[in-house]
């Protein structure tokens, strides 16, 4: 009888200690929670919104594909013909309803295919490069441009410690600098900046990095005023359909993965289609409020690369998106119907 | 009637089959949602597996009608008989009901889950709520998946080691002492 407790006693504790050791209850090591709590603590907590690119407004329309991709990738988002998207274009930082920073980092999620079994999902941003090349770097950014309450800036102390242990962060920052941001979203180029591997009908695998490059110039906005950046794209996409087209730049085989690093300026470039996007909408239950732009939601001929960031991206955006969903929500900064047409 | 009686083959293979790949997805699952480097390549994996559980589940349900099990030995009373026989029907409505879950959860979010590389189509409409309640429950299913089997495996022990009955022998393999 004794045996038969301790056999028991043993399987028990192997067994719930494999479970605890899984669900990181034994110690404490870096997770995709360290960088919600981060995130709440540089920004406060938003209940109901994304804990980065908090603010931002819904957007739909379509991406006419001309066929040319075709050669690098059989995902039939590249067949010639058309496939619905819906996206969210928004601004860098935890908070909701802060003003619009003309140096803020401009993103723009795509979901296209949505919702079918073969979509493409990509959140992009307006840089040239990625600002770091691993999780650490990126919270260890966050963590150090987190402002003293002390001052209302970020401590000095900690950023020259963080340039010190990230030299490719330094070096991205100034690729950055020599790119500027332009004046609105409307003309914003917003890039993969991951690496992906796209893979032909005949198998071939093509290292591809790909771009949303603006047609139009940005419109200002009526009005100077919080969400001047918004408020402009609002204004302009109720005036008319918005484009981009899609580059995907060919990359070679020794091309760097690091994001953090340009591939160099010679490589080739397919233009794959035009992306058209002719609706706008405050973030409402069902839009682009509700999409988790993963990308990792790939479909068929698109393959990411072995890029650290890439896991971490869809890790932290998971648990965003759990955290989100089960909170109330409160309505968007960006009310369409209150900005001027 | 013999003690040493065992379950068809099949159903043994099952069984373990089963056995192998629940511990798998449950302990990947708890491991992922902490993990930043392997979240992508373990999600993929969970993702997998639950699916073929459920298949395989679904089978051991038809076999279960099919196959005659061999009796319980002697050392199980009629108190102790309901509650094996309750807590195994908990554990394939268990085992059933989180892939489905799961499934349903990822549908909810407005994009397919993807088994063995092939996206499946969606079974739940797209919406945060009901992603966040799924989620929610494929959680507690997820503990209470530990709870029953914890229970199931220290009966299976308890009967075996202390009251040497050999009631883990009716789902072994292999040359037996007696048979």
């Amino acid at each position: 009888m004794l045996l038969g407790i301790g056999a028991v006693g043993a399987f028990l504790a192997v067994d719930l200690g494999a479970v605890a050791y899984a669900n990181d209850w034994i110690g404490s090591r870096f997770t995709r929670q360290s960088f919600i709590d981060l995130f709440e603590s540089v920004s406060g907590l938003h209940p109901g919104f994304r804990r980065n690119h908090a603010k931002g407004v819904a957007v739909a329309g379509h991406f006419e594909s001309n066929g040319d991709g075709a050669e690098l990738s059989e995902a039939a988002v590249f067949a010639a013909g058309t496939s619905p998207v819906v996206g969210r274009f928004s601004l860098s930082g935890g908070n909701p309803v802060g003003a619009d920073a003309p140096g803020a980092t401009r993103g723009l999620g795509l979901a296209i295919g949505f919702p079918g079994l073969h979509q493409w999902r990509t959140a992009m941003v307006n840089l040239p490069v990625f600002p770091v090349n691993s999780p650490q770097g990126f919270f260890d950014q966050l963590l150090a441009s987190k402002p003293d309450p002390a001052t209302g800036k970020p401590d000095p102390a900690a950023m020259a410690k963080f340039t010190a242990a990230h030299p490719e962060s330094v070096a991205a920052t100034n690729i950055i600098k020599q790119h500027p941001p332009t004046p609105g979203f409307a003309d914003s180029t917003f890039s993969s900046l991951n690496t992906f591997y796209f893979v032909s009908g005949s198998g071939a695998r093509t290292p591809v990095r790909w771009s949303f490059v603006p047609r139009q110039a940005a419109l200002p906005a009526a009005k100077p005023g919080r969400d001047v950046l918004f408020d402009a794209l609002v204004r302009q996409l109720k005036s008319g359909p918005l484009r981009w087209d899609l580059h995907l730049v060919v990359g070679a085989p020794d091309d760097p993965v690091d994001p953090t690093l340009l591939w160099p300026t010679d490589r080739r470039v397919v233009n794959a289609g035009v992306l058209v996007l002719d609706s706008v909408q405050t973030e409402a239950p069902g839009n682009a409020r509700d999409v988790n732009f993963d990308p990792l939601v790939l479909p068929d001929g698109i393959q990411p690369s072995d890029d650290p960031i890439l896991s971490a991206r869809s890790a932290i955006y998971a648990a965003s998106y759990r955290a989100r969903s089960g909170e109330p929500k409160s309505p968007s900064a960006i009310q369409v119907d209150e900005v001027a047409s | 009637m013999s003690t040493t009686a065992r379950f068809p083959v099949r159903s043994r293979i099952l069984h373990w089959l089963t056995a192998i790949l629940v511990f798998a997805a449950l302990l990947i699952g708890f491991a992922m949602v902490n993990s930043i480097g392997s979240y992508a390549a373990l999600v993929a994996l969970h993702m997998t597996i639950g699916i073929t559980i459920l298949v395989i589940v679904i089978v051991r349900i038809v076999n279960r009608f099919t196959a005659k099990p061999p009796n319980w030995p002697a050392t199980i009373g009629r108190v102790e008989a309901k509650i094996i026989s309750n807590s195994e029907r908990l554990m394939y409505l268990l085992l059933v009901a989180q892939p489905l879950v799961g499934w349903a959860m990822v549908s909810a979010t407005g994009r397919p889950a993807v088994v063995f590389g092939v996206p499946l189509p969606r079974i739940a409409p797209f919406s945060d709520g009901l992603y966040f309640a799924l989620r929610q429950t494929h959680s507690v299913l997820a503990y209470l998946l530990v709870i029953v089997i914890a229970a199931h495996v220290s009966g299976v022990l308890l009967h075996t080691i202390a009251l040497r009955d050999r009631i883990l022998s009716r789902m072994t393999f292999g040359v037996r002492r007696g048979s």
